[in-house]
Formats: C-alpha cells, sequence, structure tokens
C-alpha cells in the first residue's frame, strides 16, 4: 500500500478503486435489503436490533457461592464487577416428612426441597461443582433455565453416585430461574423434589427491601391418600395421572406454619422469590390479607403492580414484593384452593405490630367493628 | 421352603471363612448357571416394532458376591485393589475392602460385589469362561416377574419394581435365595444395578443411527420421545443410569453377574 502511494497519480487510482468497490458494496447491501424486504427483512432487523448479543464482560477475581436452604435468600450482591462464581452443590436421596407422621425419600439438591437457592450476578462466570453422594441410588443432573446451551447443563452434568461433575456457563441473562434435574425418567426426578431456584441479579442490583424469602411450590403423588401415616412411596400412576396427593410450599404441608411461619415487623418490605417445581400443577399463587405492589411476572424484568393472584407456570417463577403495612397473619396459599384446604398448599407470615405503626394499620384496616343481629325486609320467593 | 432357605443362609453366614476362594461352593444356594431360551426384547429406544432377537444364553442366577471377587482377585493379582491401573477404575475401587483379600467381615461375604469397573467385571467373567451380559439379554431376563416371563406391561410389576428400586440401601444386601423370577434368576432388581457388556451403546437403537442422536435422548422430557413404553420408569433409570457410566466407574450400588453363549 504505502509502496503505491508514491505519486499522487497512483493515489488517486487508488482511491478512485477503492470507491469503486465501496459503491458496488453499498449495492449490493441495498440489494440485498431490497430483496429483504420483500422476504425475511423482519429477521434481519431482529437480529440485529431487537435482540442484542449477549454482554460477556471481562472476569475479575473468583468466590465461592453461598448457598441458602428455603427459606432463606442468600444476601444481596453487592459487587459491581463481573466475578468468576463457585457452586458447589451436593445431590442427596433423603427421607423427610412431608406431612406430621407421612414420610417420602425425596431427592434433593443440598438436602432441602426445594434445592439451595443460588445468587449470582449478571455476567458472572459460574463454574459449577454437581455431585451426587454416594448413598444416591441413581444418577442426577442438573437443567438451570437460566443457562443459554443445550440441556441447560444436563448434558455436562450427569453424575452417577459417588461422583462429581464440573461446567461452566454465564449468567447473560438477569432474573429468577428454576433448575431441575433432568435425569431419565425426568418426571420421577422433578416429582421426588429435585428442583430449586437461582437468582441472576441484575448488574444494576435489585432495590433494597427488609426481607427476602425462599417460597417454592410443588406437587407430590403418594401411595397412600393424603395424611395417610408411615411411609409413602412414589405413585407413578396418581402422577401420570396429575392426581396431586400433596400440594406445598418448601416441601411440606408445615414448612411454613406453626413455629415455621414467616416472620416480618409492620411496615416492612418484603420480597418474595416463586417457584414452582410441579411436576404438574400450575401455582395460583395469593397471599390473604395482602395486596402484592410488583410482580416479577414469570421472574422476568417487567414488574405488574398491584396483583391479588399470581400463577406461576410449573417450571416457572415469579418475584412478589409488599409492604407488610397491617398487623396479623398473612396467609399464603395456592387459590385453587381445595389444594390449600385439602393437599397442604398453605403458609403463613405473621406481621408484628410496631407501636408507632399501629393506629396507621388501623386507618388502613379496622379489624371488627360491630357484630350484631339485624331483622330483614327483604321477601325471599322461592 | 423360604424359611429353610433363610435357614441355610444364616448358618452359612455364621461359618468362618474358608482360607481360600474355594470357598465359593460352601454356599448352599445354588449357583449353578440359567438356560434362558430364546426370546427378544424391545428396547425402551428403538424403531417402532424393532424387537431385537435374543438366542439361548446361561446366565448366573446370583450377582457376583464380595467372596466371588475375592476368590478372583486372588488368582489375579492386577485387578486387585492396591495394584489396580488407573486406566481401568475409577478411584473408589472396590472401596469398603480391608485390603486386598479381604473383603470385610465374614457378613460381607455374601453381599454383591459393588465398587467394580466394567473392565474388571469383564475380566472377572472371562476369567471363569463366561461374557457380561448384552443390555437385550439383562433387559430379556429382567422382564420377568415371579409368575411371567415377559411382565414388561404388566402395571403392577412395573410399580414393585419401581418401589424396589426405592427401597434398595448401601451397602448391598447379601444375597438369599427367596423369590426368583421366572426364569429361575435373582436379585435382578432388589440388590444393585449391575454391568453389561455394550452399557455405552445402548442408546444408538438398533439401527446405530450415530452420535447425533446418541444419549441426548435421555435427557430432560426429550428422554420420552422415542421411548417404545413412556410408562416403564424401572427402564428409564436403568437406561438413565447406564447413560452416566464410563469403563471406569464405580459406585456403592453398581455390581454385576455373567452370562455365557450356547455354543
Ligand atoms: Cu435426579
Amino acid at each position: 500500500m504505502k509502496a503505491l502511494l508514491t505519486s499522487p497519480r497512483t493515489a488517486w487510482i487508488v482511491v478512485g478503486v477503492m470507491a469503486a468497490i465501496l459503491v458496488v458494496a453499498v449495492t449490493t447491501l441495498q440489494a440485498r435489503s431490497a430483496t429483504a424486504s420483500a422476504g425475511t427483512a423482519a429477521v434481519n432487523h431482529i437480529s440485529t436490533n431487537t435482540i442484542p448479543m449477549a454482554e460477556l464482560p471481562s472476569i475479575r477475581g473468583e468466590e465461592m457461592a453461598v448457598l441458602t436452604a428455603p427459606p432463606h435468600v442468600p444476601a444481596p450482591i453487592t459487587r459491581n464487577y463481573a466475578t468468576k462464581v463457585k457452586v458447589e452443590l451436593e445431590m442427596f436421596e433423603k427421607t423427610m416428612e412431608i406431612a406430621p407422621g407421612v414420610e417420602y425419600n425425596f431427592w434433593t439438591f443440598g438436602g432441602t426441597v426445594p434445592g439451595s437457592f443460588i445468587r449470582v450476578r449478571e455476567g458472572d462466570l459460574v463454574e459449577f461443582t454437581l455431585r451426587n453422594h454416594h448413598s444416591s441410588t441413581v444418577p442426577h443432573n442438573i437443567d438451570l433455565h437460566a443457562v443459554t446451551g443445550p440441556g441447560g447443563g444436563a448434558e455436562a452434568s450427569l453424575v452417577v453416585p459417588g461422583h462429581e461433575g464440573v461446567f461452566s456457563f454465564r449468567a447473560t441473562k438477569p432474573g429468577l430461574y428454576v433448575y431441575h434435574c433432568a435425569t431419565a425418567p425426568v418426571a420421577l426426578h422433578v416429582a421426588n423434589g429435585m428442583y430449586g431456584l437461582i437468582l441472576v441479579e441484575p448488574k444494576e442490583g435489585l432495590p433494597e427491601v427488609d426481607h427476602e424469602f425462599y417460597v417454592m411450590q410443588s406437587d407430590f403423588y403418594t401411595e397412600g391418600a393424603h395424611g395417610e401415616q408411615g411411609f409413602q412411596p412414589f405413585s407413578m400412576e396418581k402422577a401420570i395421572a396429575e392426581q396431586a396427593d400433596y400440594v406445598v410450599f418448601n416441601g411440606s404441608t408445615t414448612a411454613l406454619t406453626g413455629d415455621n411461619a414467616l416472620k416480618v415487623r409492620q411496615g416492612e418490605t418484603v420480597r418474595m422469590y416463586l417457584g414452582n417445581g410441579g411436576p404438574n400443577l400450575m401455582s395460583n399463587f395469593h397471599i390473604i390479607g395482602a395486596v402484592l405492589d410488583n410482580v416479577y411476572l414469570e421472574g422476568g424484568t417487567v414488574a405488574q403492580n398491584n396483583v391479588q393472584t399470581t400463577l406461576i407456570p410449573a417450571g416457572g417463577s415469579a418475584i412478589a414484593e409488599f409492604r407488610a403495612d397491617v398487623a396479623g397473619d398473612l396467609i399464603l396459599v395456592d387459590h385453587a384452593i381445595f389444594r390449600a384446604f385439602h393437599k397442604g398448599a398453605i403458609g403463613m407470615m405473621h406481621v408484628e405490630e410496631v407501636p408507632e405503626l399501629a393506629e396507621r394499620g388501623r386507618q388502613i384496616f379496622s379489624g371488627p367493628q360491630a357484630n350484631r343481629p339485624y331483622t330483614s325486609s327483604a321477601v325471599i320467593e322461592d | 421352603m423360604l424359611r429353610s432357605a433363610a435357614l441355610v443362609l444364616a448358618l452359612a453366614l455364621c461359618l468362618p471363612l474358608p482360607a481360600s476362594g474355594s470357598g465359593v461352593a460352601a454356599v448352599s444356594l445354588d449357583t449353578a448357571m440359567v438356560r434362558v431360551p430364546a426370546g427378544s426384547h424391545l428396547p425402551l429406544y428403538a424403531n417402532a416394532g424393532a424387537r431385537i432377537a435374543v438366542p439361548a444364553f446361561e446366565i448366573d442366577p446370583f450377582p457376583v458376591t464380595r467372596r466371588d471377587f475375592a476368590a478372583f482377585v486372588r488368582e489375579s493379582p492386577q485387578w486387585r485393589r492396591s495394584r489396580i491401573n488407573p486406566a481401568f477404575a475409577g478411584a473408589r475401587y472396590l472401596d469398603g475392602w480391608r485390603g486386598d483379600l479381604s473383603f470385610g467381615t465374614p457378613h460381607d461375604a455374601l453381599r454383591p460385589v459393588t465398587q467394580v469397573s466394567w473392565f474388571a467385571a469383564r475380566a472377572y467373567c472371562a476369567a471363569a469362561g463366561k461374557r457380561l451380559p448384552t443390555t437385550a439379554e439383562w433387559e430379556y431376563v429382567a422382564a420377568a416377574s415371579e409368575a411371567e416371563t415377559d411382565a414388561s406391561r404388566n402395571g403392577r410389576f412395573i410399580a414393585d419394581v419401581l418401589r424396589t428400586y426405592g427401597a434398595r440401601r448401601t451397602p448391598v444386601a447379601p444375597i438369599d435365595g427367596a423369590a426368583p423370577n421366572r426364569f429361575g434368576v435373582h436379585h435382578l432388581h432388589d440388590r444393585s444395578w449391575e454391568w453389561v457388556s455394550d452399557f455405552n451403546s445402548v442408546l444408538m437403537g438398533d439401527d446405530s443411527r450415530g452420535a447425533s442422536g446418541h444419549d441426548r435422548r435421555l435427557y430432560c422430557a426429550a428422554g420420552s420421545i422415542g421411548a417404545t413404553d413412556p410408562g416403564n420408569y424401572p427402564a428409564f433409570l436403568r437406561y438413565g443410569f447406564r447413560a452416566g457410566l464410563e469403563g471406569r466407574t464405580t459406585a456403592d450400588n453398581l455390581g454385576f453377574r455373567c452370562a455365557r453363549s450356547i455354543p
């Protein structure tokens, strides 16, 4: 190039040739987009503008992820850069109570149903070590819905008892995602309790709240009817028919009742990370006595305001935020209400009264003001 | 009948262990190989209706026990725990054994040997003039209930096997003479998973459609695509287990038994 530019004349020739090439190129492009607008213009448009390529920020340092058992959630991430987060999760098959006096052999991520809560930041590189305890009867793996890639990690993570597997993924998209075991027969692994939630916090973080809780609904199928005492094996027949004996929050009918009730104080803000492990039923999640100020539908980025009941699909999630304005007990239910009454889909949140807010609370809700006999003048004709 | 078998076993367990591997025959269970008549097996993954013909063959009525395996490593030092080539078995090969030739207490003698790799299992069978069963052979024999030779579509049997899998514990319980299946074979479901010769090729189907379809089918709901019997959860569990194996894999609940072709 440099050699060519020895005289102005050759330089002009070069420029001329370049311009010609440019003209041809532009014309070709125009011709192409003309063809495109006739046929696939929309595709061209979307692929370049509407869905930008995921950012892959450079990774600084590394840290171990802190995992928590439900209903607890790891502390918010204060980092303002992407790092390598190491997650170590062990899978156990473990017999626990699904209801008082009723035992079930759960298959778990981390020894609980739902499994350990995982929290990472958008852009993080997650190095996942999945361990299968040597006492397990079967191999397990993990499919994280936060993963972009074949099987959501399932293909890379299948481990037989007494083995561990490692794979890495970039948490490119913020949101609240379900993870679950995807080993054959997947329906059985999920039916036995192999699911949990992973939060990919947006890089700008989430607004500060006073409490964060982890609540996941799921349905169980046992040989005995609901409440039948003793060890209850899985019923394949009922699972296929989708006739659940138990519909529960956090793996048992009592996980969020009595002493296990969630506790907050009046006036505090609450964020609930809600999931539904299924395997079969949708959750019609409702808190009796509260309107959900913000609900990030399906665990995504957009919030709906003032929601009464939110649908959480099997294998899906939602984030709900509200302020506990009034003291008393809030009741968490699946509003497909027979499930709450007869199958265990019920939980409690106790809102403790704060003296300075008591009067404000009474302005919002009076409590009982009167209860007396009256005589009706209406005549009911049959 | 059951009671007397149990009694014999109890006696066998209380006896002091013979000094050498010749004690295998001392077990008062009939360990003579069982002749399985020719038949066919419909793989969990196959083109519609593509049954695999299974010629008549012989199979061990019991899984290989720790005592059996101790006798083998006595004769074949390269398969001892301290000498095993790491290419042929993972770090937990024969885990739980007290030494190269000592598998534990006398109570462990009749436990099916576990923590054995495919390479070791294959070598054991070869030393006995036998071989590992193929997936088709194993599944064909294991489809029999006590009453039927093919109970693979019997919902009660399928549910029983699934419950049995859930009730298994490690260390694997010793063998006993109870409840042989219709072919006269014991413990196909109630002790451990078992090696087959072609554990790593079973997912390709009978037409060997190639790597693209290989084992991917077992993940997530894709596992049911092309399955010949989506209701056979026990079979899914077995295929799922095999999908996680490599030749050097060992596990607390993975053992084997041998088979032999009939010339
Ligand atoms: Cu699993």
